[in-house]
């Protein structure tokens, strides 16, 4: 909680303001009862006209004194609240921006989703009925009990009994209620990630026929949700009715105590009428504060919610400095092994070999061989369990994330584009890039026919993730975005595999242009691999070969196997 | 204004409809908030009472206090359990209609045409799905709460007001209407810049989605400042826009809580005048129900105006919700539909022609001929619309011209269930559910024994990485597979279909990911899986199809060529080419 408490700072003035203005008000309105007792005893029983004009003219103004006190204090409200809230969505993209791999997959993207919109609003409108309320609630009522205590001190305790009790009933109510609330926002993530799993999955779901089944499955997560939501509700109900019984129990005895002061001369009937006024406006106000206590426990329970993704640790980021790239001459592992899980088995284990700058390097394997895995160590994303991998001569945990990830282009395994432009996506490799520098890596990519052949050219509009754009597109325009960083390490983590041959042989001629760019590539083909200066052959984690294709033709019966299962023995046509 | 009020009617029609399930609940709700206002409204009346039966030092009447007492209490103890109860109802209500609303929400897109699918972000589905019903069911319990409270209060009050002085209770009745006034003007200001809000969260929260989804690519791109950078751009949006939305709506209270002093201090002064007068109709007690009144008659009006806020918003939310419950659903199945005892497999394209966009014809009077069992196999460069017949055979879109025929029959007049279930598809984008790996495998066919399941992974030379994970076929992988490779995901894919096999196949890409030496194997297992079933195969990699039947040549939409293998060879065309590419041999 204290994590959010830091987003007040810069509002603070408007934090304090708010309830100040608020408590002004409220004193205003406490002010009343008093001026409507003067009317009774002075201007009613004395006969005195211009007091009851006098008194109502004070009534007034106290009015419109608190109308402006009460804008001022909405205004300063929204601005806290609005601005509070929207520090706290920025931070937490960049909190989560700064997940590692494993985090993100830990957690789950769509409780990410949840958190970053639902969550946040719940905790903007908590805050904005916090600074309006909270404050101006237990004013009035302490007040008002000040306020009776200046009147009669005897008939002031049947306030000091009331208030405790109250207390009691709403932050009982509030305490059972929160941990209740919490879970129900933990009920709203399955079906969020349901929603959205379903919306993705199209046309497989529709082509397995499972659409009714989807349904039921939604509609069963809903139903935990609903479920939770009600017993919440259940108890939150309490609140308003507990409390107007509490009060009025209390009016009961006040007015059997009262009648007996007036009785015996104590108080008048005017001041009687005052207590009673007094009593009713904490009764108002309770009914508020109750109302403002649901929104409070949800946004409590969200706070907590948000709370909980700032406690993981995250890596801070910052711009990457272009003098601090790096351009090694040699990368090499030693003995590298790594695991996923501390108890599953190694990915890779004891791996050793060295790139050279400006080297092409294919690794090759089957299905879950751990290639993909050997660029992630090589990317610096995980830590090998044992050995090490240096980058002339230093280990590669001695440079910044920063400096390695200036050095790598990427090209992923899942091509995907965000929102906005072929443009805005091609900046993602480099910012300044311009239109030249454009077109000649999408034509490097052997993206320039389609994308020179769309519409509106580079400007030709991106859907969330490239949904308008075709796998193999997709898959060439993300090789355009990286080659567009200059990288001196370019990784093509077996992104050719929606083009046909054809478009991918282009592809392998124009990278081979890049001369000193070294380039990795990981692929199942072993056409790719023809011409690599370095092929890593790797079978079930282990580096079975490495040598070019003719060594490895030679020694490696792995290879060989490959080699054959896509270029049959005995030439090309049957 | 004439629009928004005729959008908002709409729109509050449709609320309706959802309430009407629960109309019960509803009646008994009124009931029950009807009886406790006129309790609630009761209780000032003998607090007056009580206390003009206290005058003065020794003029107080014991016992008539005493018995008013017992009344108050009763009533108190009857208001809070009604009170208890009109809220529970209330939460049934509200939480009941806000899974009505997602649950048609869900069934619809279900329904909705493929092409809405492909053109639609997931996060702006998320954000009408999920945040806006939120929103909508806030602002729709407070206006069951306070709503219906606070009109019988108005209407109640009233009538008590009347009975005790009319001269007063009209005083009361021509100041108090002037807050409603603000009101209304304040809720007419304020609906564009709600929905204005709703706009850009729903934009906010594809951004969200999007950067978040992909994360790992915005890493690797060291792109976390720019994305950072178009995220904080449309969250000031967002503050801007919600800070108007939300501080010109909430000056609503303010105001009318003032229109209401001015009704307090009126009451007061002609209260006042009308005891100093020695009308026998005012009496110090009455005044302080009558004061007691008055606020309880204008709190309403607060109540009510804060609550037309209120549902400003949480009907620009419900409208955004009803866009999208509202879209146009696919074309419903043919009545009466062709439902045959067994599907054979011939299939037939008679001068189809289609287009995504009408600008950009793609494919144009194609006519093609496939008996049952035989295999067609669809090649080309990427991007020629291979994909695109698929979409056509399935149905996910449909023909502009021409017609596509299934044993004879035109496509269109099956129901899609019938003609989806005898397809047993593997996709290039390999989607896979949450849940166990055992779940994803039997997703066609949740029945299957284990001994099913296992067959099927090991047919698909699934089940060695299977056995190696965590907890085997228990392992429960997330959203998207999560850590697994595509490779693996494929994998899974293809023991999928294996376990539920229909009488025809579609494989797009089924093995683009999948490393060769285990595509040879895997392809045994299709070469058994595809006998005798008619089965259209996309493939870029040509040695996989060459003992297709038929190949289609395709290239920018359209058949450039058709044959089997040694007739395409021969002609020594586009294909020949494409073949040599691939196997252009000779590394040294």
């Amino acid at each position: 909680m204290k994590k959010i408490l830091r987003f007040f700072d810069g509002y603070r003035k408007e934090s304090v303001l708010a309830p100040l203005f608020k408590m002004l008000e409220a004193i205003f309105e406490l002010l009343v009862p008093l001026t409507v007792a003067t009317i009774i005893d002075v201007g009613i029983r004395q006969k005195n006209t211009q007091t009851i004009y006098l008194m109502c003219g004070i009534m007034v103004a106290l009015g419109v004194i608190g109308l402006i006190c009460a804008i001022c204090a909405q205004y300063f409200a929204a601005k806290a609240a609005v601005g509070v809230s929207a520090k706290i969505r920025s931070s937490l993209f960049s909190h989560i921006q700064g997940f590692d791999y494993a985090t993100t997959d830990r957690i789950g993207t769509s409780t990410l989703i949840t958190r970053m919109t639902n969550d946040i609003q719940s905790v903007q409108t908590g805050i904005n009925m916090f600074l309006r309320l909270f404050m101006r609630s237990p004013f009035i009522v302490f007040g008002a009990m000040i306020m009776a205590f200046t009147i009669n001190v005897r008939l002031a305790l049947i306030f000091a009994i009331t208030i405790p009790l109250l207390a009691l009933v709403i932050f009982g109510i509030m305490l059972i209620s929160i941990p209740i609330y919490k879970k129900s926002q933990t009920h709203l993530d399955p079906v969020v990630g349901k929603l959205r799993e379903n919306y993705n999955g199209t046309r497989v779901i529709r082509a397995f026929n499972k659409e009714s089944d989807e349904t039921a499955a939604f509609q069963e997560k809903h139903r935990a949700l609903t479920k939770i939501q009600l017993f919440a509700g259940r108890i939150s109900a309490l609140m308003n009715p507990l409390t107007y019984v509490i009060i009025n129990l209390a009016v009961i005895f006040l007015i059997q105590f009262g009648a007996l002061s007036v009785d015996d001369g104590t108080i008048s009937q005017g001041e009687l009428i005052a207590l009673y006024n007094y009593m009713s406006q904490i009764l108002v106000e309770l009914i508020k504060l109750a109302n403002l206590i649901i929104t409070l426990n949800k946004a409590s329970a969200s706070a907590h919610r948000i709370s909980d993704i700032f406690d993981t640790p995250s890596r801070s980021f910052s711009a990457v400095q272009a003098a601090s790239v790096l351009n090694p001459a040699e990368i090499a592992f030693q003995e590298v092994s790594f695991r996923y899980h501390p108890t599953g088995d190694d990915a890779v284990s004891n791996v050793s070999f060295s790139i050279h700058a400006g080297q092409t390097v294919g690794i090759i394997g089957g299905t879950g061989s751990g290639k993909s895995t050997l660029i992630h160590l090589l990317q610096g994303l995980y830590s090998p369990t044992s050995g090490k991998i240096t980058v002339d001569g230093n280990e590669l945990t001695s440079y910044s994330q920063e400096q390695l990830r200036a050095m790598f282009g990427i090209v992923p395994q899942k091509a995907v584009l965000f929102k906005g432009t072929v443009r805005s996506n091609l900046q993602w490799g480099c910012d300044t890039a311009n239109e030249e520098e454009m077109w000649h890596a999408l034509e490097l990519a052997q993206a320039k026919e389609f994308v020179e052949k769309a519409e509106h050219g580079l400007d030709s509009p991106v859907q969330q993730f490239g949904r308008n754009f075709s796998g193999g597109q997709k898959q060439r325009l993300t090789i355009a975005r990286a080659l567009l960083k200059h990288p001196k390490l370019l990784i093509l983590d077996d992104s050719a595999s929606a083009l046909d041959y054809g478009t991918e042989a282009q592809l392998r001629q124009s990278l081979s242009t890049l001369s000193d760019t070294t380039k990795i590539i990981v692929s199942q083909r072993a056409s790719s691999m023809l011409h690599a200066d370095l092929i890593l052959v790797l079978d079930d984690g282990i580096l079975v070969g490495q040598g070019n294709h003719s060594e490895l033709m030679e020694r490696c019966e792995t290879y060989r196997e490959i080699y054959f299962s896509q270029f049959p023995k005995g030439g090309t046509n049957e | 204004m004439k629009l928004n009020l005729k959008e908002n009617t709409k729109t509050f029609g449709t609320v309706l409809r959802y309430l009407k399930i629960f109309r019960l609940h509803f009646i008994l709700s009124l009931l029950l908030t009807a009886v406790s206002v006129i309790l609630t409204l009761y209780i000032p009346i003998l607090v007056g009472n009580a206390i003009d039966l206290a005058v003065g030092k020794g003029a107080v009447d014991f016992s008539e206090i005493h018995f008013i007492l017992l009344k108050i209490g009763i009533s108190i103890l009857l208001t809070g359990l009604i009170g208890w109860l009109v809220n529970v109802l209330n939460n049934r209500m509200t939480y009941g209609i806000v899974r009505n609303i997602r649950h048609r929400a869900f069934q619809r897109i279900q329904e909705f045409p493929i092409s809405y699918i492909d053109s639609h972000q997931t996060g702006e589905i998320i954000s009408r799905t999920i945040t806006d019903v939120d929103q909508f069911a806030d602002g729709l319990l407070l206006g069951f709460t306070q709503f219906f409270n606070g009109l019988m209060t108005i209407v109640g009050t009233l009538i008590f007001m009347l009975t005790i002085s009319p001269t007063v209770a009209l005083v009361v009745v021509i100041v108090t209407p002037l807050s409603l006034f603000v009101a209304a003007f304040i809720a007419k200001k304020t609906y564009s810049m709600f929905k204005l809000q709703s706009e850009i969260r729903s934009e906010q929260t594809t951004v969200i989605d999007e950067m978040i989804t992909e994360h790992k690519i915005v890493v690797a791109f060291g792109r976390e400042q720019q994305a950072q950078q178009e995220f904080d751009e449309v969250n000031d949006r967002l503050s801007g826009a919600s800070l108007r939305a939300i501080f010109y709506s909430s000056i609503t209270n303010p105001s009318t809580r003032f229109v209401n002093s001015l009704v307090y201090s009126l009451v007061a002064l002609i209260g006042a005048l009308l005891c100093l007068a020695g009308s026998s109709a005012m009496t110090v007690g009455k005044i302080t129900s009558f004061l007691s009144y008055a606020t309880q008659y204008t709190k309403p009006f607060n109540e009510i105006s804060g609550v037309i806020t209120e549902l400003q918003n949480a009907l620009a939310c419900a409208a955004r919700v009803f866009e999208l419950i509202d879209q146009p659903i696919q074309e419903p199945d043919a009545e009466p539909a062709h439902t045959p005892e067994a599907i054979h497999g011939t299939v037939d394209f008679e001068e189809v022609s289609f287009s995504y966009t009408e600008d950009r014809p793609l494919i144009r009077s194609f006519n093609l001929s496939v008996q049952q069992g035989q295999h067609v196999a669809i090649v080309g460069p990427t991007g020629c619309g291979k994909t695109t017949l698929i979409n056509l055979l399935m149905r996910f879109y449909d023909v502009k011209a021409g017609e596509i025929r299934l044993d004879g029959t035109d496509i269109r007049s099956y129901p899609r269930h019938t003609l989806r279930a005898a397809y047993g598809m593997v996709l290039q984008d390999t989607w896979l559910c949450s849940g166990t790996i055992r779940d994803n495998i039997a997703f066609g066919n949740p029945n299957a024994t284990e001994e099913e399941v296992i067959a099927a992974a090991k047919a698909a030379h699934a089940h060695s990485f299977i056995r190696r994970l965590p907890n085997g076929y228990q392992t429960v992988i997330s959203e998207d597979g999560g850590a697994l490779s595509q490779g693996q995901k494929q994998l899974l894919c293809i023991a999928r279909v294996m376990l539920c096999l229909p009488e025809m196949l579609i494989l797009d890409e089924a093995t683009s990911s999948i490393d060769t030496r285990t595509e040879l194997r895997i392809q045994k297992a299709f070469s058994a899986m595809m006998q005798g079933r008619t089965s259209f195969i996309v493939a870029h990699r040509l040695s996989t199809i060459q003992d297709a039947d038929i190949i289609l040549v395709m290239k920018d939409g359209n058949i450039v060529e058709q044959g089997n293998h040694s007739d395409l060879l021969s002609q020594n065309g586009f294909y020949t080419r494409l073949y040599n590419s691939q196997f252009a041999k000779d590394p040294q």
